[in-house]
């Protein structure tokens, strides 16, 4: 036992694959479990009571919430006036669904037809907002990895760009809604756009950045055997970096992923945020936190695919990472 | 210890006399005169190296040795055309160099493979660089690998190669080129003892064969005098030569001369110039206060 937990929490040494699998797989269960706990077990918080029965208290209804307090209150009045007394089980507030509530609505969020005609399917939405953040993200990169590449090798290029792009990646990316719409219109191009602020400005900084990484004697070797300015830029400035490269990117998605959500709230509202804003106006927050956990899914699965997809194209990176 | 006597360092056999006036007389590869290099640096104006002037000759192995912060590494990086010389020129056969090409190979101390190529890719980089179809570079990549031993390697990446088939890696790809110069900037500095005598061996196999001169920094004596033609000594604040010493050991060389008295003796005198004596003698101050720390009823009363 004792070994067991030196081994488990010795610094700097990392832990064997079973593991490290175990532990990542705690990683998510120790959430769930304290979810659950909080949902299922009726002493742990549960600040509200779900009537049974009303009783003669005249507006109590079957299946209302009332906070803890006041359905005490009732009771204590109705027995001292011997009327008949209100029955009820602690419950937990509408916005925090128990597990398996969020678990159906998952599974039904995709089957069930939406209320009205004209809109759309969870399935329908989710794609609008892949789509909105695919191209905000590669226009994002399109521009920024080139100039961020530029400014990490060429001091001139770096101090011609940085110090504005320091001060515009303090601006808000929402601040600029109005602004795009106005521009832009208000269908799928000025979401794009927030996007694009959101994402750019801290691409051409985090490209650069990796770019100095770049270990200098690398280049001087380069140039001692006959390589000039364009050879240097792409056939050691470029492959030398492409892995870090590769993993800023992946990085920034997640960022694109988090101005989504503003940039879907302007114009006409669309996509998964619609969804969401749309299900929380009718209450239903299963249907909520069931959109809220599909994001996670889909941003950590695409890290995931990038992550084997790396592995693959560059089969050199094990030995970096050892490095 | 027991002093043995040694001859002088400058006491050559025949066999070695000759060889020294025929090297002599073959043509100069790389003049360097009246170098001089200095630095700014917040404290005021440095000197790393000052009024430097030698010359190799074509197909000669040349050691650069020297106390730490004599500028031997600035200088092979001037001659490397990595840095700019304040003054002075450098001549490769006569004409000036000038910023870094591939008429001049060079070796650093940390392999500086691109990671991303395999063995055989970064041989091929220098070749490609200087115009040569895909087809011809692969092909003469593959003899240069087959040369340097690592032909079962050529599609492995750097990562996977050890300290020592990384160097032998680094020296192929800088020899492809067919540079005038081989520049080595202590290259067998990281590897063990072991790998490094072998690699010494292999560098000598490598010179014999291939039209290439060697100028070969290192700060461990016995390297300088088991692989130099000739040493070029230099001491530090500013980086001046010191002199310039002819190795009396004679070719071929083989570990077993590291006790021949030509070779203790030549090894005598650098240590002589590159530690002298004065600062072994107590004047310098970098020293441990050492006292007796052990109880005097250590089981262990001394280790002697």
């Amino acid at each position: 036992m004792m070994i067991m937990f030196t081994k488990l929490f010795s610094i700097g040494k990392k832990l064997d694959s079973r593991q490290r699998i175990t532990m990542s797989v705690f990683s998510f269960l120790l959430p769930l479990l304290i979810w659950s706990l909080v949902s299922y077990v009726p002493f742990i918080w549960h600040p509200k009571v779900e009537i049974e029965t009303a009783g003669d208290v005249s507006y109590f209804q079957q299946g209302m919430l009332i906070d803890r307090n006041i359905f005490d209150r009732e009771v204590e009045t109705a027995i001292k006036e011997s009327k008949a007394v209100p029955e009820g089980v602690a419950a937990n507030p509408v916005y925090l669904p128990a597990p398996h509530e969020v678990a159906t609505a998952l599974y039904t969020a995709f089957t069930t037809e939406p209320k009205r005609r004209n809109e759309k399917w969870l399935h329908e939405s989710l794609w609008d907002s892949i789509q909105v953040i695919f191209w905000g993200f590669l226009i994002s990169s399109l521009i920024g990895v080139p100039l961020g590449i530029l400014a990490g090798t060429y001091d001139v290029f770096s101090k011609l760009f940085e110090p504005f792009i320091e001060f515009f990646r303090y601006l808000p990316a929402p601040a600029f809604g109005a602004l795009a719409v106005a521009v832009l219109g208000i269908y799928d191009a000025p979401k794009i756009a927030i996007i694009f602020i959101g994402t750019f400005f801290q691409q051409v900084l985090v490209v650069s950045n990796t770019t100095r990484k770049l270990d200098p004697a690398l280049l001087e070797a380069a140039m001692t055997l006959g390589a000039k300015r364009m050879s240097l830029l792409f056939r050691v400035v470029v492959p030398g970096i492409i892995t870090h490269l590769y993993k800023d990117l992946r990085l920034l998605l997640g960022w694109a992923w988090t101005y989504l959500i503003v940039a879907e709230l302007i114009g006409t509202s669309s996509g998964i945020t619609w969804f969401i804003t749309q299900q929380a106006r009718y209450k239903n927050f299963d249907n909520v936190f069931a959109a809220i956990i599909i994001i996670g899914i889909i941003g950590l699965t695409t890290d995931l695919v990038l992550a084997a997809i790396g592995r693959k194209i560059f089969p050199w990176e094990k030995g970096l990472a050892k490095a | 210890m027991k002093q043995r006597e040694l001859p002088s360092y400058l006491q050559q056999s025949d066999a070695v006399k000759d060889r020294f006036e025929r090297m002599k007389k073959r043509p100069v590869t790389l003049q360097v005169k009246n170098l001089n290099k200095e630095f700014d640096t917040p404290q005021g104006k440095v000197t790393a190296l000052k009024d430097i002037n030698f010359e190799t000759y074509k197909r000669e192995f040349v050691c650069v040795i020297g106390p730490s912060g004599c500028g031997k590494s600035t200088l092979i990086r001037i001659l490397a055309g990595l840095e700019t010389q304040s003054s002075g020129d450098v001549l490769l056969d006569g004409e000036a160099a000038i910023g870094p090409g591939p008429d001049r190979g060079m070796v650093f101390q940390g392999y500086t493979l691109f990671p991303w190529l395999s063995v055989k890719d970064n041989v091929m980089f220098g070749l490609e660089m200087s115009g040569h179809s895909k087809a011809s570079s692969e092909e003469q990549a593959f003899q240069w690998i087959d040369l340097v031993g690592l032909s079962k390697f050529a599609k492995s990446y750097p990562h996977q190669l050890s300290g020592g088939m990384k160097q032998r890696v680094a020296i192929a790809r800088a020899l492809a080129n067919q540079p005038r110069i081989l520049l080595m900037d202590e290259p067998f500095g990281a590897l063990d003892a072991q790998t490094r005598a072998k690699m010494q061996g292999y560098l000598h196999e490598i010179w014999k064969n291939i039209d290439v001169t060697i100028l070969f920094i290192t700060h461990d004596l016995d390297e300088a005098v088991f692989l130099a033609d000739r040493v070029l000594v230099l001491k530090a604040n500013p980086g001046e030569v010191q002199e310039v010493i002819e190795v009396p050991v004679p070719h071929p060389r083989s570990p077993e001369q590291l006790l021949e008295p030509e070779f203790l003796a030549t090894r005598k005198r650098l240590e002589e110039l590159i530690h002298p004596a004065e600062a072994d003698a107590g004047i310098n101050e970098d020293h441990l206060n050492m006292v007796r720390m052990v109880r005097v009823d250590n089981e262990v009363e001394s280790v002697y």
